[in-house]
């Protein structure tokens, strides 16, 4: 590997060539409370990976890690190959401006316009006015606000401040993008936009985008890839549409409830187990999902199978379908046929009981 | 009226005009810094240092409790050394601006501590340091409330400046005892008062209007 060059002989694993972050063994507390207990993860060039969890899962501190605005306690943190957990405060100034970050309240600075905002971070760097006003323009032109460039903060919609918010975080070039809760302020007609600004924003410059959310649809409509994080761990990581396909924690599972199909609640609160019919869960996913499936139960609706929820919806390009299905529990042949031909395809079946 | 106190309340007028401004112009000077100071070392300041944070808030502390007439007698001794001489105008500038320097300390600090530690993250994460910080973020989001509170300082400023008048400062407010009160004087009690209100509104009136220039906190579309 000829990456060698760049790796800090403290390394202990070589760095991939095209990798911007790595976390190894990351641990932070704060007093009795354990943020980050192990945190090990890499990014790679190009890739937007999310991080989700619940609040107070660590999240916010991981990211804020990885611009150095807050300090491990112990392991290694490495952006573009550069060791930056040991850096003083002086020496990260330099390193902060190939990071981008966004901010779930904006943090516009009221008292500049639009434009201002927009050259903050070139204004430090160094850069002359005609050229940093230059730049400004360019990225108020990416984003879609070069009408407001002489506005305040103040007179825009919290859409239009995210994405000046967007466009300073890009003045400087940035290497990396870091998004902290940059939707969670917005409505979800916003939020979309924002999403796929960013979407857009990743694909024409390559950048690498990093966000933690906790919400599951910000995952699923722009990651690659998610790690979920409960307690300082990263429980979970993997493509977007597999962690969607087959969520293995009990965390992830909570988490995607909300952003899936469920059983409508009327019937949650008859669940009982002297019922007559049987509930039963089904998560699959590929072309199985959109033709096949419905076919295997062409049978069971003619004996008595009722789809009370759910269908098929796609995540980035795979379909992926979520049903909830009551059959006859008396039925016992019929029962065991559904299981098994949903079995044979790979679906999750779930048991839910009956109602 | 006679034009013998007329000519006199025009010489007390500016008398109160040249103390108020030019110890409020130092009080901001000097105030300015040390809010800041008070600030950046305070609690998660900038640069906390929480013995140099308790040490100059003590010192504060100490001067704003000392009641001004006994300031203005204690500092004799400094006045003297400044500006030469303990009596006047002049003389009276530097007890008041040691006053006013403390109080308008105390109010900036109010300001600059009320600045969203979003905005001194946003800069932080942007690769600015500590001077960048206070030159971008710290100072201008704060500015509103720096110069409202200016304006509460050189309001107090004209009603402490009537005590200099027992170190022969003179000024409105001495005016108003010798003539007004001491002679029995309605009169010149009442123009007196008329003339500290509307000094007092005129400068609360451009002082409101500064702040409402500079403040872009809210929506003006």
């Amino acid at each position: 590997m000829n990456s060698h060059s760049f790796v800090d002989p403290r390394q202990t694993t070589p760095l991939l060539a095209d990798e911007v972050v790595r976390l190894t063994d990351v641990h932070r507390r704060f007093r009795e409370t354990v943020a980050l207990d192990g945190i090990s993860l890499s990014v790679r060039k190009g890739e937007i990976i999310g991080i989700i969890g619940r609040s107070g899962a660590g999240k916010s501190t991981l990211i804020r890690c990885l611009n150095g605005l807050e300090r491990p306690d112990s392991g290694e943190i490495a952006i573009e190959g550069t060791r930056i957990d040991r850096l003083t405060e002086s020496q990260l100034q330099p390193l902060r401006r190939r990071i981008g970050m966004i901010f779930q309240h904006f943090n516009l600075l009221s008292a500049k316009t639009v434009e201002a905002n927009v050259a903050l971070p070139l204004k430090i760097e160094g850069l002359a006015k005609a050229e940093r006003l230059a730049r400004a323009r360019e990225m108020l032109d990416l984003v879609g606000l070069s009408d407001k460039a002489a506005a305040y903060p103040a007179q825009l919609s919290g859409g239009q401040k995210q994405r000046v918010g967007i466009a300073r975080a890009l003045a400087a070039r940035p290497a990396l993008l870091l998004s902290d809760e940059a939707t969670s302020a917005l409505d979800p007609e916003t939020t979309r936009s924002i999403l796929s600004l960013l979407k857009e924003i990743n694909h024409k410059l390559g950048l690498t985008i990093i966000l933690i959310t906790h919400e599951m649809d910000v995952v699923r409509s722009i990651a690659d890839r998610v790690a979920v994080i409960d307690a300082g761990r990263i429980v979970e990581t993997g493509p977007v549409q597999s962690i969607f396909a087959n969520p293995e924690a009990p965390i992830t599972r909570r988490l995607l409830e909300g952003s899936r199909p469920r059983l409508p609640e009327h019937l949650v609160d008859r669940l009982r187990s002297d019922a007559s019919r049987l509930v039963l869960g089904v998560d699959v996913s590929g072309d199985y999902a959109q033709r096949q499936l419905f076919t295997d139960l062409v049978d069971a609706f003619r004996q008595g199978a009722n789809l009370v929820q759910g269908g098929v919806e796609h995540i980035q390009d795979r379909p992926m379908a979520r049903i909830f299905l009551t059959l006859p529990a008396q039925d016992a042949s019929l029962v065991e046929q559904v299981k098994f031909r949903l079995a044979a395809a790979n679906a999750r079946v779930e048991v839910l009981n009956h109602v | 009226m006679s034009d013998v106190m007329i000519e006199l309340l025009i010489s007390a007028t500016w008398e109160t005009l040249l103390m108020t401004f030019a110890a409020g112009f130092i009080s901001l000077l000097a105030g300015l810094p040390l809010g800041l100071a008070l600030v950046l070392t305070g609690k998660s300041g900038l640069c906390e240092n929480l013995w140099a944070n308790r040490i100059l808030g003590s010192v504060i502390n100490a001067f704003r409790s000392v009641p001004f007439i006994i300031l203005l007698v204690a500092l004799i001794p400094l006045t003297r050394f400044i500006v030469g001489t303990a009596l006047g105008t002049w003389a009276a500038i530097v007890p008041l601006a040691i006053a006013a320097t403390p109080y308008y300390a105390r109010i900036a600090e109010v300001s600059l501590r009320e600045v969203d530690r979003g905005l001194i993250e946003a800069v932080r994460a942007m690769g600015g340091n500590r001077w960048t910080i206070i030159r971008e973020v710290l100072i201008p989001e704060s500015l509103p409330g720096i110069v409202a509170g200016f304006t509460v300082t050189l309001v107090t400023l004209v009603g402490a400046s009537a005590m200099a008048g027992a170190i022969g400062a003179g000024g409105l407010g001495d005016l108003a005892i010798r003539y007004g009160y001491q002679r029995f004087e309605t009169g010149v009690m009442i123009a007196v008062v008329i003339v500290l209100i509307i000094m007092v509104c005129a400068i609360q009136w451009i002082g409101d209007r500064a702040v409402e220039r500079l403040d872009r906190r809210q929506s003006t579309v």
